[in-house]
């Protein structure tokens, strides 16, 4: 608790809020539509995805409330590599800053993984739409959601926290996240059903990675228990495996930690 | 650390390493680590400071451009962290690098208050209930919803002056900013500063104007190439720091002199070689007020003239080429052989300021043998003003008169 009053003292408090008003007043500055591009953009993206998954390759045959399932993946991934990649940048750019001015590092860091979640928050609703649309019965298991949500910031926080350090020293580091996200994108079940793999090994290995494992722990908890959607306790029948992903979220974190801290001192003439 | 201390600065030291190829990448990392090769420069910016500000103090930092100056002020703010020796601060400290950090062009004058305001601490319900004395200090009510972009400097830097000047720290460290704004807003700014004083705030100020270093430092810190000369008093840092810039100034002056700058005229039966000039037995280029000051010139003659008489002349120019004075040997007696030549002005008294020399050597008939203009320089410092040209070195008496 002391901690905790101390990270979010007043001044923290009151820079976070500015920081994150600032970064949404710049984001859509000088475009027509101006904040309503934080919901037509998802809108969109699911427009094509549908067109192509849905009704061009059918991919999704058998998983009930395919669309919804399918839009549930592109929101919780967006998140993560909108998070993950505006999290990267966020030290180096706001260099002016860190330079001039003695203010905790990982505000910086804070308030885009703010700005993220709050983008997370629109989906959510056009989610939620989408699944009236779609006539999805809500299940008593969508409480879960806002932990598996959790579960993925804490990843995505753990793993800005790297990058951003890094950053500083290699500028490498942002192409390099791009191939890893790209790679990422097609090895966690997005765009096609885990159901779709027929091997249960394969499955396994799969859904050891913390985002497919959270990515089909929430389809299971918002959109459908039937058994297409496959989910970490399922493959591995409720097994002490099922706590790798977890294992991995939480180091992450610390390790992320860790190197943020050692490398925060230096920022300022490294930059 | 005691009471009254608010900021200790012990053995600091900061090295920094610069790397020889700008663009960090991870492979050109690995080639280095590979080849054990130190791919950087170390870069000593500050070795072993030691020095203490009391609460309360108005304190100066001075020395030259890429001394060490600002380098020192972002380890006190904690924005470096020092390689060696420690920074211990009792109080809330804000640092102001520069004005307006974090200001952005995009956003209304407006919203950068806010945003400044909660750089410095403030939220939003706090910043609201000073904005309007804010814009009243800025003098900005018409502009506050217009983008920064389209604000003149100067109106930048004044709302940027009217929101800092509201941190409520302990203990303000200040980085040149009182260069700028113009007469008006400076004196604003003074009456700011004299009522931070009055209200016992402690203040760093690092500069190099040293006017407002006389005008409101208790206490100076003169640092010159990274090292620590010392700490004294404004007046003495002043003139400290005056012969930190003269040397500099002095020798790249007579660089420009040895080429073919200088204006030389006449018939060179007799030339004048060299000049040096003495301080006692010293060579020497900056003098102190008081000090003796001996020109000496080396004579050669040409081989038919060699006993020719002859008469030496000199003339002393300020910075503004008017002539101080023109001393010569006219009535002295110089050897008809002799090659070198001197004048000695015992305790000098000429005030501050740089000076040219130009050299001249006559005949008996004051046909020109050799003079060259304005070819040797010196400067003269003080300790004290000298207001003026010269001192006079005259005496004040006062009696009471006889009633009449």
């Amino acid at each position: 608790m002391k901690l905790f009053n101390r990270v979010f003292s007043k001044q923290n408090r009151a820079l976070l809020a500015e920081l994150v008003r600032t970064d949404f007043k710049l984001r859509y500055q000088g475009s027509l539509l101006g904040y309503a591009w934080s919901l037509l953009r998802p809108l969109l993206m699911f427009a094509i995805l549908y067109v192509v998954f849905v009704i061009a390759f059918p991919l999704g045959k058998g998983v009930p409330h395919y669309p919804v399932y399918l839009f549930m993946g592109i929101v919780i991934w967006n998140f993560f590599t909108e998070m993950t990649q505006q999290s990267l940048g966020s030290i180096v750019g706001r260099g002016d800053l860190i330079r001039k001015i003695r203010i905790p590092r990982w505000i910086i860091v804070f308030s885009s993984s703010i700005a993220a979640l709050i983008n997370l928050g629109l989906n959510l609703v056009v989610l939620a739409i989408f699944m009236a649309l779609n006539h999805v019965d809500i299940m008593r298991s969508i409480l879960l959601l806002p932990l598996l949500l959790f579960e993925v910031y804490v990843f995505a926080l753990g793993i800005s926290l790297f990058l951003s350090a890094a950053f500083v020293k290699f500028r490498d580091v942002s192409y390099i996240w791009d191939v890893v996200v790209q790679a990422g994108f097609y090895l966690t079940p997005i765009l096609y059903p885990l159901s779709k793999i027929t091997s249960l090994t394969f499955q396994k290995i799969m859904l050891l990675n913390p985002m497919a494992q959270s990515l089909q722990d929430a389809r299971y908890a918002v959109v459908s228990h039937d058994s297409a959607v496959v989910t970490i306790s399922r493959v591995f029948d409720g097994g002490w495996y099922s706590l790798i992903p977890f294992t991995i979220v939480l180091v992450t974190l610390m390790g992320g930690l860790a190197y943020f801290k050692s490398q925060a001192n230096s920022f300022a003439e490294n930059i | 650390m005691s009471n009254d201390i608010a900021v200790t600065v012990s053995h600091v030291s900061k090295t920094f390493k610069l790397p020889h190829d700008k663009a960090a990448s991870v492979k050109g990392n690995l080639i280095r680590t590979i080849q054990r090769k130190r791919g950087y420069e170390i870069q000593h910016a500050l070795e072993d400071i030691n020095f203490e500000v009391k609460k309360g103090e108005f304190y100066g930092i001075v020395g030259k451009n890429g001394g060490g100056k600002s380098t020192l002020l972002k380890v006190i703010s904690g924005i470096y962290a020092p390689t060696k020796g420690g920074v211990s601060v009792s109080g809330k400290l804000t640092p102001f690098i520069e004005l307006g950090v974090g200001f952005n062009p995009e956003l209304t004058g407006r919203e950068n208050v806010f945003l400044n305001g909660a750089l410095l601490g403030f939220n939003r319900k706090e910043m609201q209930a000073m904005y309007e004395d804010i814009v009243a200090f800025a003098e900005l009510g018409r502009f506050m919803d217009q983008k920064l972009k389209n604000y003149s400097s100067g109106m930048q830097v004044r709302l940027a002056f009217s929101i800092a000047i509201r941190a409520e720290s302990d203990i303000l460290v200040m980085d040149e900013v009182l260069a700028v704004g113009d007469a008006a807003f400076q004196k604003k700014c003074f009456d700011v500063f004299r009522e931070l004083k009055k209200q016992g705030r402690t203040i760093i100020l690092v500069t190099h104007d040293m006017a407002n270093v006389e005008r409101f430092c208790d206490r100076v810190l003169v640092i010159d190439k990274g090292k620590q000369l010392t700490v004294t008093t404004p007046a003495k840092a002043s003139s400290i720091y005056a012969r930190l810039n003269v040397s500099e100034e002095a020798i790249n002056k007579n660089d420009l002199l040895a080429d073919n700058t200088k204006i030389r005229e006449g018939n060179g039966v007799v030339i004048v070689e060299d000049v040096q000039l003495y301080s006692g037995q010293k060579s020497a280029k900056i003098f102190n007020t008081g000090e003796d000051l001996t020109v000496e010139l080396t004579l050669k003659r040409d081989e038919a003239h060699s006993n020719v008489p002859l008469v030496c002349g000199l003339s002393f120019h300020d910075s503004d080429d008017h002539i101080i004075a023109g001393p010569n040997s006219l009535l002295a007696s110089i050897k008809p052989d002799a090659t070198e030549v001197s004048f000695t002005m015992a305790n000098l008294t000429l005030a501050p300021g740089d000076y040219k020399i130009t050299t001249a050597v006559f005949g008996k008939d004051m046909e020109v043998f050799d003079l060259i203009e304005k070819w040797i320089n010196f400067s003269v410092i003080s300790d004290r003003q000298i207001p003026g040209f010269v001192d006079l070195r005259g005496e004040w008496s006062s009696r009471k008169g006889k009633d009449r």
